[in-house]
């Protein structure tokens, strides 16, 4: 069964353009699919559709379905309760979704407790691990930090190992190494990778960073303009880009052995 | 340096984190921007990169050595004196949300700075704000928007181009183009260049897109826990790069060339924090190539080529020969 059935789906924040225009998109068991393409072009917007988040304003048509249920007739409850749990996300911008007044250990621990950790003592030692494992080396520092006491990839990591602490079934992650140094973000990949293969999670990434996409995963979207404009396996889109837009953007990509852009200093 | 417009001098930044635990998340940086240049700077998460900007834009005090802007000590300076300073140095933040009021339409926030340092009244500022949107390639309709109501590339770009909309004289970008997709990426790019060429601009450009970075400026400083470690012309950066640090940087580029056959070496990151508290190199740990000097002995920055510096007590040995 898929774990997310995407149909004709459209999003409208003011009623009259869409944001997002007309998505179709499935995601089966331990998929991974990229979605990248221009700034604006509603690769947020349909995140937050996926997780029910979207503004109150914003008028939505077609079907977006999570495990089967369709997400707009999910009581407000039950579609808090799976996010976390059976879904989770990492925000393209993990800092304004953080209590910018309380430490990061509290605002992690109460993360899980919400989502049913009881047992204290385990809740304290799975942060811990997670940090661990996303290289946060010193996790007594990263807990009784404020979150402007962290730099912006470290601030990234925590977000990303709450949003795998507990394991879910699919995973959004918003531009997750966007904001991470090469080395840590290979690291960072191989995490996510490594949970695919212990729990069979799926993973929609949307990124900008189209060598990471390629690496990472299966298929990859293309948006432009609110459309879904190109999908296919990730090295078949890659290697043979059909649509224009995707063809450009591959171009507009600035490789390590490009010619550069500045003109050499006197 | 005679034609610097940047000067830092031994800098240094200490934070106390209470329980007499310290930080030195910045420890003895000095480099110097010309006027008209673009420098890089790299470096791992956390190593200190933002904090070298916010220490120059005033936003953190500095607990150790010198900042000289035009040849002016400017090194903490009173708030009082610090306005003079930000009508020619202008800063990009990481976290573009951040610098929004979130009530603040996109036009006011746009016009701020003209009105601000009275360059424009507020009249003449509007009429101009197709045009500020327009360079970063954004419709006019964005100006009526309130922050929230953008996405993430647009929020940047509009950060970017109040920084540019009282010309400043330096302007510190800090990941400043990491939420853009490629295309709109390469034409901010391009704008920088085209006035870095036409006006002159001197530009602190911090990333950690090592291609991008390396497109689009004169030279890298790479920076390794707080301390620099490299410095090189950024059109020879990968046929010279020498420090084992710099090089392991090049090694875990995704580039859409691999097509995801790239192998991913297992690495212990622990090693970073281990580095720190070490008397000597701070790579040592993760080093390859290191010998017994390494732990004991901190390398300092050495020449070994033209423009070329870099603190690695094996390398230097080699370059040197
Ligand atoms: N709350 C909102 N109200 C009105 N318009 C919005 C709102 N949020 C986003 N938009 C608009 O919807 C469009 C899609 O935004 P979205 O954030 O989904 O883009 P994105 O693909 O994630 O872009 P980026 O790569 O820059 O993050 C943009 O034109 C944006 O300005
Ligand atoms: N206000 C603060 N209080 C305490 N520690 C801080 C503060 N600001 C930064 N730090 C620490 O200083 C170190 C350097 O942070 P900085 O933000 O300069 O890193 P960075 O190189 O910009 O990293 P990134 O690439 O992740 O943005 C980090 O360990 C961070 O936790
Ligand atoms: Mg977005
Ligand atoms: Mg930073």
């Amino acid at each position: 069964m898929d774990i997310l059935t995407i149909d004709n789906y459209s999003v409208s924040y003011d009623g009259q353009r869409s944001a997002v225009d007309g998505v179709s998109l499935s995601v089966s068991r331990g998929e991974i699919v990229s979605i990248v393409g221009e700034s604006g072009s509603g690769k947020s917007t349909l995140l937050h559709g996926m997780l029910g988040l979207l503004p109150k304003g914003a008028a939505t048509r077609g079907r977006l379905a999570l495990f089967g249920r369709e997400i707009s007739e999910m009581p407000a409850g039950e579609r808090r309760a799976l996010c976390g749990s059976r879904v989770s996300m990492i925000f393209q911008d993990t800092g304004r979704y953080m209590n910018p007044i309380a430490r990061i250990g509290a605002q992690y621990d109460e993360f899980l407790r919400i989502h049913g950790m009881r047992d204290g003592a385990a809740r304290r030692d799975l942060q811990r691990e997670m940090l661990l494992k996303l290289h946060l080396t010193d996790p007594e520092r990263v807990l009784r930090a404020y979150p402007f006491e962290l730099s912006g990839g470290m601030r990234q990591r925590v977000g990303i190992a709450m949003a795998m602490s507990l394991k879910p079934e699919l995973l959004l992650a918003d531009e997750p190494t966007s904001a991470l140094d090469v080395t840590v973000q290979a690291q960072v990949i191989r995490q996510m990778l490594e949970l695919r293969e212990s729990t069979g999670t799926a993973i929609v990434l949307v990124t900008h960073n189209i060598g990471v996409a390629a690496y990472l995963s299966d298929r990859i979207g293309v948006m432009q303009r609110g459309r879904l404009v190109e999908l296919g396996d990730s090295q078949e889109l890659i290697e043979h880009p059909k649509h224009p837009y995707t063809r450009g953007l591959l171009e507009a990509v600035v490789e390590i052995d490009d010619e550069r852009l500045i003109a050499n200093h006197g | 340096m005679d034609d610097a417009l940047l000067e830092l001098r031994g800098l240094s930044k200490t934070f106390d984190m209470g329980k007499g635990e310290r930080l030195r998340a910045v420890r003895d940086v000095s480099l110097a921007v010309r006027r008209g240049e673009s420098l890089g700077i790299v470096g791992e998460s956390g190593c200190g990169k933002s904090t070298i900007a916010r220490m120059v834009a005033q936003l953190t005090e500095v607990t150790g050595g010198q900042i000289l802007f035009d040849g002016r000590d400017v090194t903490n300076l009173p708030r009082g004196r610090r306005r003079e300073l930000w009508r020619r140095v202008q800063m990009v933040f990481q976290d573009p949300y951040s610098v929004f009021s979130p009530r603040m339409t996109v036009g006011d926030f746009l016009t701020e700075g003209l009105v601000h340092f009275g360059i424009a009244s507020r009249a003449k500022a509007r009429e101009r704000l197709p045009e500020l949107l327009a360079r970063v390639e954004l419709p006019p309709e964005l100006a009526e928007r309130l922050p929230h109501q953008l996405s993430g590339g647009q929020q940047q770009r509009v950060v970017i181009a109040r920084a540019l909309s009282i010309q400043p004289d330096l302007l510190i970008l800090d990941e400043a183009t990491s939420a853009l997709d490629v295309s709109v990426q390469r034409q901010i790019l391009k704008l920088l260049m085209r006035l870095k060429a036409e006006l002159g601009l001197t530009m602190l450009f911090i990333g950690h897109d090592l291609a991008v970075v390396r497109s689009v400026t004169d030279r890298i400083a790479v920076m390794y826990a707080g301390s620099l470690v490299e410095q090189l012309p950024s059109d020879r950066l990968v046929e010279t790069a020498a420090h084992p640090y710099t090089r392991r940087l090049l090694d875990s580029v995704f580039s859409t060339g691999d097509r995801g056959r790239k192998q991913i070496a297992i690495e212990d990151l622990s090693l970073i924090e281990k580095g720190r508290q070490l008397a000597g190199c701070p790579y040592q740990p993760r080093c390859a190539i290191a010998t017994g000097i390494c732990s004991g002995t901190c390398p300092s920055l050495t020449a070994v080529g033209e423009n070329h510096s870099i603190a690695c007590f094996a390398r230097q040995g080699e370059e040197l020969q």
